[in-house]
């Protein structure tokens, strides 16, 4: 039995966390939908390295490269990882984790572009 | 309450089982890891002094196909997962040892690639490119590896019976920690194989 489950039971109000956790059990992707995102990556993967070997701007190769990389992940995170269906918290610690890993990557380069140059 | 007491997982005040906040914790500080080490490679890229250089040593082919067995493991991984909620034991044994077999693969093609560059003459002290390039991919080797020894130690205990439906909490927090592994290199595979000046 969950929480959800327990407060129900009890005639307790739902809290936030409960609504999300039968979303979470009634609306997990099935095998089937696994593997399509499966296939879906494999071909971004592939798109990727087609680009690779394609003569073009840079800027527009490092564009395109990281908007994929970007997809990819994001895929991997929702539905592989579930967080499009797990409690908000969960995307709030990682997002967290991703802002601060984002925030000291600017910082370490910038600082040391500057001592370097 | 005692009811409650006597439940398969500790009930908690965020509705979320302990575990798995502490393991999505464990990932956010693990992206600051991984974070710092891409920084580093990308702050001195084009910077060594001696060769060899990323352009003289990459084979984006190979490269390219191991990053397709380990996005491949991540839909292997999820399989298994979906197979214990469901109770199916033996297609989660069949996923998890795939699971587990891509993993080794993958390692198997660094340890390639890692004894090919060696043989280029590029170590881990020669210039700034083999310093970051290997602590980078080296740290995230050991990750996979640590990795594919969870899903055996899983797959040798599902074996003996040790896992069943209501332990699928057990065999989703390996499968975030896989497919963590598998983010960081979708982006170590673009910003250090793929982009190259």
């Amino acid at each position: 039995m969950t929480l959800a489950e327990y407060r129900k039971k009890r005639g307790e109000p739902l809290i936030r966390e409960d609504a999300e956790q039968d979303a979470h059990d009634e609306h997990h992707p099935s095998a089937l939908e696994y593997v399509q995102i499966g296939v879906i990556l494999a071909i971004v993967t592939a798109v990727e390295v087609a680009l690779y070997y394609i003569d073009m701007d840079f800027t527009l190769l490092v564009t395109v490269l990281c908007l994929l990389s970007v997809v990819k992940f994001a895929m991997v995170v929702l539905w592989f990882m579930h967080l499009k269906f797990d409690a908000s918290l969960l995307s709030i610690f990682f997002a967290t984790g991703l802002g601060l890993t984002f925030a000291a990557f600017i910082v370490i380069i910038a600082l040391q572009r500057g001592s370097l140059t | 309450m005692a009811q409650v007491a006597t439940n398969d997982h500790m009930e908690t005040s965020t509705g979320i089982d302990n575990k798995k906040l502490l393991m999505w914790l464990f990932l956010a500080s693990d992206c600051l890891f991984f974070g710092s080490f891409i920084a580093a490679y990308l702050l001195y890229r084009g910077r060594s002094l001696v060769g060899p250089y990323p352009a003289d040593l990459y084979d984006i082919p190979f490269t390219s196909v191991s990053a397709f067995v380990l996005l491949m493991s991540s839909v292997t991984m999820v399989l298994a997962l979906a197979a214990v909620q469901r109770g199916n034991i033996r297609n989660l044994r069949i996923w998890l040892f795939a699971t587990a077999i891509l993993g080794t693969l993958f390692i198997a093609g660094q340890a390639y690639e890692f004894t090919e560059f060696y043989h280029e003459g590029l170590t881990l002290s020669t210039n700034l490119f083999g310093t970051t390039f290997f602590v980078l991919t080296g740290f995230h080797g050991a990750h996979v590896t640590l990795g594919v020894f969870i899903l055996l130690s899983l797959f040798i205990v599902s074996l003996r019976g040790g896992i069943q439906q209501k332990d699928s909490h057990t065999i989703e927090l390996a499968g975030l920690y896989w497919h963590f592994v598998d983010i960081v290199w979708i982006v170590i595979f673009t910003l250090v194989y793929l982009i190259q000046p």
